[in-house]
Order: structure tokens, then sequence, then C-alpha cells
């Protein structure tokens, strides 16, 4: 019982210390209020997907530590607004309005899932905000006031299904589309369904599930996997579950004993971070795509993960103070925040339209091993994509890869409607 | 490293030689190169069926072999050696993992089953052969023949002519074609399933095309009971976690009459202090490790009870009679609880692994897996029914509680201590709210709004299955998790919660006193 107090008494004053820090530097900081350039972070800290984006909170303030130890920008500080939106789709949009209206703030980085980044959008257009998403979704959007540097689905989804219908990765001719109930995996569940018609898939080896958010049952799911695998050819699966249900989902998967060589799973929003704490030896061989794993061997990577877990022991950080993991959206949140210092020091101000003039263009060493470019118009990166398979400590293994940076198409051609759409946002004029 | 003995042995036994030793050449063309190439060479070395050929495809299957200097080595704790001679060899700098994709994996693990047919130990000869179940190719088929050969075993013979079928079903020649979809029907494997359907579309021949046909019905026929018995696994399991959920429930609100916003809470805070368990034998204990849930499990009944009982003393004793204040008052306290959980563990999910015991699953048919943790949860929720029931039916205890339910001023006219055992049932219920905690803690995720997820459920079963009784919460939570999982598979799993929410207030609209209403005079 003793120890039990003491670990609660511990953690207690840890947290109080903590608040008590937030408290002193924001009194401190706001005296100051001038000589500060303000960065907004919106990520959930709790609820369904803090599993995925508390660590880009944590991404976020280490960039920012990193360059006000150089000195910050334009000769001012950095200072950052963090906020907890809590997972709750209506709350990313107030938080929105008050980073803007009430904070100030120059630039937000933020959101994870596709329907906060929806929920956000009409207020960063109304207030001519600056947003940076730095995850993977479905496109169909582009807007003068995001910046996208996760991957559109030409960079990850369409690639991954091209590389399980090689032979290399198993020739698959039967598809389970499975996904959480949301925007994100309904829509590229519809272009991939296009794109797989495109290559002579039947309608009736395609099944397209779906789950709530937060669903922790995933008994008759995969069961239905097993059946739907045993009615005909070589099966895959490309999973778009988000959020902490990947947990229950992989434990299943593995305890079910569906092995990769049999049945394939590729999931487009489980990485390095989603995996910890599931016991990954029964997952070995399942795949993911990226534009950036852990393993990826080179300099640039290697700065960055020490970086990184040097800053997780300084702070803290649970879980990653023992064992740090990096992975794609934090990549990304990198990449999306050097860019904008980078734009930032070009426009010689903070002003949101300028800032957005001087973002077409800028490069970035990233440490995926290229060099990472905004593309001049259609505020997306161009990147290259990685699949790997999971290994048993957790990690994956790169088993293809593209040639070189790929150009993003935010409107897919898979999507009849989109034919004839500008590779370029669109502004209304008033 | 002693079936590789044995399987040394049974190759002699086979009269093969093992003459056509594994080249250092074969071996690094095994290693690396295109997945094409390596799979080739694979194949070309299997054949000759080497003892030395199965501890290298057992290296690279552990990820030991690397490559340096045009050489494939297996490296061990540091130590390096060559992969065909067996020779130490000092470790190079440059050395290069060898990466296996999943298509070269699955090779290499046919690869070693094949080579596995002519071990000497039945047990290891009958693994191999299932393992071989859906991986027979044309290149395995010359290994297959020889074992059959060989095999004096009738059953295992009986599987590798199974196997055997599996691979000539696609032969050129009309009569074994027949033959072989005529012995597949034998076969009750859902890889036959897919490959005879695979066969009907391609077949030309309208006698084999029809011998084909009625093979695969009957082979879909034999597969169709693991998966109705699949279904009924699944809805019976969630059902054990529906009903382990409520069962407090059933005590505080059935019995007690106290709507109790704060279960899902309770339950959360069961689901904390295993964690907590877990983490000081992970500190202290690590080789204990895997026992850590046997010692979870009081815990986090105390945990929960004692929370329930500090609830029961200082809010809701003043607030019997009154649903609507206590509502309010227990919904206030739920609110309270998961914020105080936030502070102390962070908003974020902790994570609760399960021991290595619970993990895997009982394979029972060849298509229906029952995974441990959920078999374990089905028989904790008996046991924890058969206490509860035990406990309120046999015990003193049991009876002060049943009377002061029933008639309190009678039962305080006879000198029961009233609000004592008012406050003992309620740390009951509170204290199994706990131990659903601690079994949610092996299948979900644990944070602190994972009571959020339950409160409707529990309220969901006990409303249904009548207030008031055990039996009835018993049924309706296993009846409420097979329903939700039969329509699960016919609609999925969001048209399946919406069906179920609808299903429940028609029948609480038709039948409000739910499945089993008290009778008689206990009945207001």
């Amino acid at each position: 019982m003793t120890t039990t107090r003491r670990v609660f008494g511990k953690s207690i004053g840890k947290t109080f210390t903590a608040v008590a820090l937030a408290a002193a530097s924001f009194g401190v900081t706001s005296a100051f209020a001038q000589e500060t350039i303000k960065v907004g972070v919106l990520h959930s800290l709790s609820g369904t997907m803090a599993i995925s984006e508390t660590v880009l909170k944590d991404t976020i303030l280490m960039e920012i530590e990193a360059i006000n130890a150089k000195g910050g920008l334009l000769g001012k500080k950095l200072e950052p607004v963090v906020v907890d939106p809590a997972s709750n789709w209506p709350l990313f949009a107030e938080k929105t309005r008050q980073l803007i209206s009430k904070d100030k703030v120059a630039v937000i980085f933020g959101c994870w899932t596709s329907v906060s980044r929806k929920s956000v959008l009409p207020v960063v257009e109304e207030l001519n905000g600056l947003l940076f998403y730095p995850v993977q979704y479905e496109g169909e959007e582009l807007s003068k006031n995001v910046f996208y540097t996760g991957a559109a689905p030409n960079q990850q989804a369409i690639p991954a299904v091209e590389y399980l219908m090689s032979k290399d990765g198993g020739s698959a001719k039967r598809w389970v589309l499975l996904g959480t109930d949301y925007v994100y995996p309904r829509t590229t569940n519809k272009i991939l369904r296009a794109f797989l018609k495109s290559k002579g898939v039947a309608e009736a080896d395609i099944m397209e599930e779906y789950t709530p958010f937060g669903h922790s049952d995933y008994q008759s799911i995969i069961a239905k996997i097993k059946k739907f695998s045993a009615e005909g050819k070589k099966t895959a699966v490309v999973s778009t579950i988000n959020g902490d249900s990947n947990v229950p989902f992989y434990k299943e998967l593995g305890n079910q004993g569906l092995k990769a060589t049999d049945v394939p799973v590729v999931a487009f929003s489980v990485g390095e971070e989603e995996l910890r704490g599931v016991d990954t030896k029964p997952l070995v061989g399942h795949l993911a795509a990226w534009n950036y794993f852990q393993s990826l061997k080179n300099p640039t990577n290697d700065e960055f993960i020490k970086q990184w877990s040097a800053y997780a022991k300084a702070k803290g950080i649970a879980g990653h103070k023992d064992k740090a993991l990096t992975n794609d959206p934090m990549e990304a949140s990198v990449i999306g925040f050097q860019m904008w210092a980078q734009a930032v020091t070009k426009a010689k101000s903070t002003d949101t339209d300028k800032v957005i003039a001087a973002m077409a263009g800028q490069t970035y060493k990233a440490p995926s091993g290229i060099m990472s470019m905004m593309d001049a118009k259609n505020h997306h990166l161009h990147k290259s994509v990685f699949i790997g398979e999971i290994k048993a400590d957790g990690q994956f293994n790169v088993v293809w890869k593209t040639p070189g940076p790929v150009k993003a198409q935010p409107w897919s051609p898979f999507i009849p409607e989109n034919k004839g759409k500008p590779d370029e946002p669109v502004v209304a004029k008033k | 490293m002693k079936w590789l003995q044995g399987l040394l042995g049974g190759l002699f036994l086979a009269g093969v030689s093992a003459a056509l030793a594994l080249t250092p050449d074969q071996a690094l063309r095994i290693a690396q190169g295109e997945s094409d190439a390596r799979i080739a060479a694979l194949n070309e070395v299997v054949v000759a069926a080497d003892p030395a050929l199965a501890a290298y495809v057992q290296a690279l299957l552990a990820d030991e072999v690397k490559v340096a200097g045009g050489k494939a080595l297996i490296v061990r704790d540091g130590k390096a050696t060559d992969a065909a001679t067996g020779a130490s060899s000092p470790l190079p700098d440059g050395a290069e993992d060898v990466v296996n994709p999943n298509r070269v994996r699955r090779e290499l693990e046919s690869a070693l089953a094949a080579l596995k047919l002519f071990s000497p130990n039945r047990a290891e000869r009958a693994k191999a052969v299932t393992e071989l179940k859906d991986q027979a190719d044309e290149g395995k088929l010359v290994l297959i023949e020889k074992a059959e050969k060989t095999e004096t075993d009738a059953e295992i013979k009986a599987q590798l002519a199974l196997l055997k079928a599996a691979v000539l079903i696609s032969s050129a020649d009309r009569t074994k074609r027949l033959a072989a979809a005529q012995l597949l029907a034998d076969s009750d494997q859902p890889a036959t399933k897919s490959l005879l359907i695979e066969r009907v579309a391609a077949e030309t021949d309208s006698e084999v095309k029809a011998a084909l046909s009625k093979t695969l019905s009957t082979v879909a026929g034999r597969l169709a009971w693991g998966e109705r018995f699949g279904v009924l696994f699944t809805g019976i399991s969630l059902g054990s976690i529906l009903l382990l959920a409520a069962l407090g429930l059933a005590i505080t609100y059935g019995l007690m009459g106290v709507i109790n916003m704060a279960h899902g809470e309770l339950i959360m805070i069961g689901a904390y202090a295993t964690y907590l368990v877990q983490n000081l034998f992970k500190q202290w204990t690590p080789g204990a490790f895997d026992w850590y849930i046997v010692a979870a499990i009081p815990f986090s009944f105390v945990a929960s009870a004692l929370v329930g009982a500090l609830m029961e003393r200082t809010v809701i004793r003043w607030l019997y009679g009154r649903p609507l204040e206590t509502l309010l008052a227990t919904w206030g306290i739920s609110l309270i609880l998961m914020q105080s959980v936030r502070t102390l563990f962070g908003a974020q999910n902790v994570g609760v692994e399960n021991p290595s015991w619970l993990s895997g699953g009982v394979q029972v048919l060849p298509n229906l897996v029952l995974p441990y943790n959920r078999l374990a949860i089905l028989a904790f929720a008996a046991l924890v029914l058969l206490g509860m029931a035990l406990l309120i039916g046999k015990t003193r205890l049991g009876l002060f509680v049943r009377g002061v339910t029933q008639n309190r001023r009678m039962a305080a006219c006879v000198g029961v201590n009233t609000a004592r055992v008012d406050t003992y049932a309620f740390a009951l219920g509170a204290g199994i709210a706990g131990l659903a905690g601690c079994a949610l803690s092996q299948v979900g995720n644990v944070g602190p709004d994972l009571g959020q997820g339950y409160i409707v459920d529990s309220f969901m079963v006990v409303v249904l299955g009548g207030v008031g009784q055990i039996a009835g919460t018993v049924y309706a939570g296993l009846g409420l998790g097979v329903l939700n999982k039969l329509l699960e598979g016919w609609q999925g799993a969001v048209l399946a919660k919406i069906m179920v929410l609808a299903f429940i207030v028609i029948f609480i609209q038709k039948r409000p006193q739910g499945l089993f209403a008290l009778k008689g005079r206990s009945a207001e």
C-alpha cells in the first residue's frame, strides 16, 4: 500500500509542478506579450485520439524550444499556446476561434482526424488564420489557409494498394476496406474502390466495414475477414482504423492467429507510437504505408531521433523517456514547423498572406532522407512513399519505396467529380 | 537443436542422401536479390532436403542472417558463423541485415515445414502437415510425395494425400484433377474452400467441374459450422463482458434503487487498480509478471469497494428515496472521479499488458480460434456471478441486504443496522464493478473515460433484465451480446449498435418492467 501511495504522491507532485510551471511561464510571458510570436498547438491531449496526437504537441514544443535557443524568429521569441480539444470535434472549432481571436496566434499546428480539420476549416478561413496539418488524409480539400504536410491519397493509400497487388506484395485479389466511421476512411475507401475497379477488381471482391470511434470489440470483424478470405483468392485488408481502437484490433488479430503471410493488413494510421504496448510478435509482417519510418537509416533521421530522445528524457515525457519513438506525423509536424519558420524569415513578417506567399517552394532536409519541398501551388509536400512490415520489436522493415518524391494530388483522379478542378486553392472573390 | 538431429536421422531413414550440401553460393542467393530469384534459389535447394538448409531457414526466419563480403552469415549473440560451412568467421562492419518480406517469409516457412515432414517425431510431422495446409505448391510436390511414401501413420498419410490433392487439382492431367477433386471432399480447411472456388471458376471440363462443385459444397457445409459457433462464441463473450459490467449495477441500482451514474467510473477505478498492480509487479517481481492479474483481482475489488463505501457514506445515504437528486449527485461524482484520475495518471490511455498465458488462442476448428483472454473473462464472469449469488442467497449479509431492500422499516424493527447494511451492499456493488474493470483491462483500452463506454450498456442490461432481478441481468447480458453480434455480422458494427438501442427502446415501451418482473408483495 505504501508504495502505491508513494506513486500517487509522486505523480500528484509532478502534476502540480507542471501546472505551476505552466502557470508561471504563461504569467511571465504574457507580461512581455509584445515581444513574442504566439504559436497555437491544437492537438487532442485526452479522449480516443490522445494516443496519436499527444506526441505531436510535444514535437512542436521541442521545435519551439530549439528555435528559441537559437534566438527565435525575427528577433522575437516564440511562445506556445497549448489547448486541449479533447477528441471532441466541435470543440476544435471553438478552440481555434479562441486561439486566433483571443490569443492572436500567428499560426496553428494541429488536428489529426479529418473530421476535426473539417470543423476547424471554416474558422481559419473566416478569420484568415494559418493551419499546418501534419497527418495523411483523404484529399478532396484545398484551402488557402491550410498547409497539408501529411500525405494525400496518391502519396500513401494508392501506392500501398498497388504494392499489395504486385507479386512481391502477395498478389492480392480480394480486398477488405476496414475503417473507423468518419470522413477520412469513407472518402479514402471511395477512392480506393474506384481505383480497384479501374484495375479490374469485381464489386463482389471488395468488402467495406466500419466501426464507431473507440470501438473495442473486434471479434466479429476478424471472424468476417477470415470468412471473406476463405471465399476466394488471396485477400488483403486495408485498415483506416484511427485512434485507440487500433490496440484492441491488433490484439484480437494476434490472438485469433490471422497471420500476415495469409491475410496481410496494411494500415494508414498505425505507426510506431500506436503499436507501443501491443505485443507485436504475432503481428510480424503486417504492413503500414507512410512517408517516414523511425527505422530509416540516414544522418538527418539519426539526428532527429537523437534530438527527440534527449528532449523526451529532459521533459520526462511518459513512455518516450524510456523508449523514444518517432513516427511519420511527427516528421510531418517538424517539416511543417521548419518551413513555416523559414517562410516567416523570408517574408520578414508573420502576416498570414505574406507567409502563405513565402511558403511556396520552401525546402527542408527531411528525416525521411529526401529534400522535402512544398509545392509551388497546391499547399502539399512532395513526398517519398515507404511501405514497411512490422518487426517483432515494433519497428518497421522498409520493403518497398518510390524511386523519388511524388507530387500530391489533393483532388483524386479516381473521383469523377474532380475532373477539371484547379491544382491550387481557389479564393472566392469578395 | 534436438529436432535437427532427429531430422538428420529421419532423412537417412528416408534414404535421402545428404551429399548435396548447401553451397555458400546458394545460401547467398537465398539471402539477397529480388524476391523471385531468392524464392527460386530456395526451391532449388529444398528439393534436395538438405538438413543444413533447415537450420539456415530457421535463422533467416529469426532475422539472424546478415550478408557481408559476398557471404551469408548467421549471427547469434554477436558471433557470426558461415551459413553454408558452419565455420565461425569475424563479423565485418558493413554487414547488412537480410530483410524478408511477407512473400519470402511465406516461402521460408513452407520450406521449413516441408523439411519437417521427414522428422521421426510424429507430433512434429503432424504439425508440419498443418502448417503446409495452405502453402502446398508444385515446388513441394516432390517432397510431399516422398513423405507420403515413407509415412507410416495413417492419419498423417491421409493429410498428406489431401496436400497432394491440393497441388494436383491444378494439374494438366484431367484424371488427376478429377481424383483430386473427389479426394478433397475430406478436407476441413478454409484454404481448401478458397482453392476450390478458384478452381471451379477456372475449370473447363464439365465432369471435373461438377466434381469440384460437389466437393465445394461439402467443404463449405463443414466450415459453416465453425462460422456459426464463432458467432455464438463472440456473442457470448460480449455478453459476458456486458454481464460483468452490469452485475455491480444490478446490486446498486437493481436491489438498492440508487441510480448510480458513477458506476462506469467504479469500473474504471478497477481497471486502473489493475494497472497499478501490473506496474508494481513489473518493478519488484518481473519474474512473476505473468501472475500479476491474480493479485490484481482482489486489489481492484477492494479499491472500487472503498471508493463505493466512501460515496455511500458521504453522499448517497442522504439521498435515499430521491432518485433525481441521486442521479445528479452521482453524475457529479463520476465527473470528479474522472478528473481525479486524469490528474493522477494523465489523460492518455495507460498500457495494461496481457500476461503471456492470456495471449493467443486455442484452435477448436480449422476456422475457429477461441482467444484465451475471452475464455478467461467468460470463466471469470461465471465465477463472479456464482460468488455474488452465494453471497446474496446464502450468507447472513445477503439475508440482511434482501431484508432491507424488501422492507426497510421491518428490517430495522427486528434489529438490523440498516445504514450499515446499505453501506456494505453499495460497497459490494462497487467492488464487483471493480472486478469488471480488472477484466475489461485485458480486452480494451484503459483510460479515464473507460467507464463512459459501459454506463449506458450497464443500465440497458439491468433495465432490460428487470430491475431487482439478478437472473434477469444474466439473461439480458448474454442475450444482448448474442443479438449484437448477430446484427454486427449482418449489418456492421455501426448499424448494429443503433438497432440494439432501438430494440431496447421498443421493448421497454411494451414491457416497462423488463424481461422478468417481480411478482407478489415485494413488487411496488
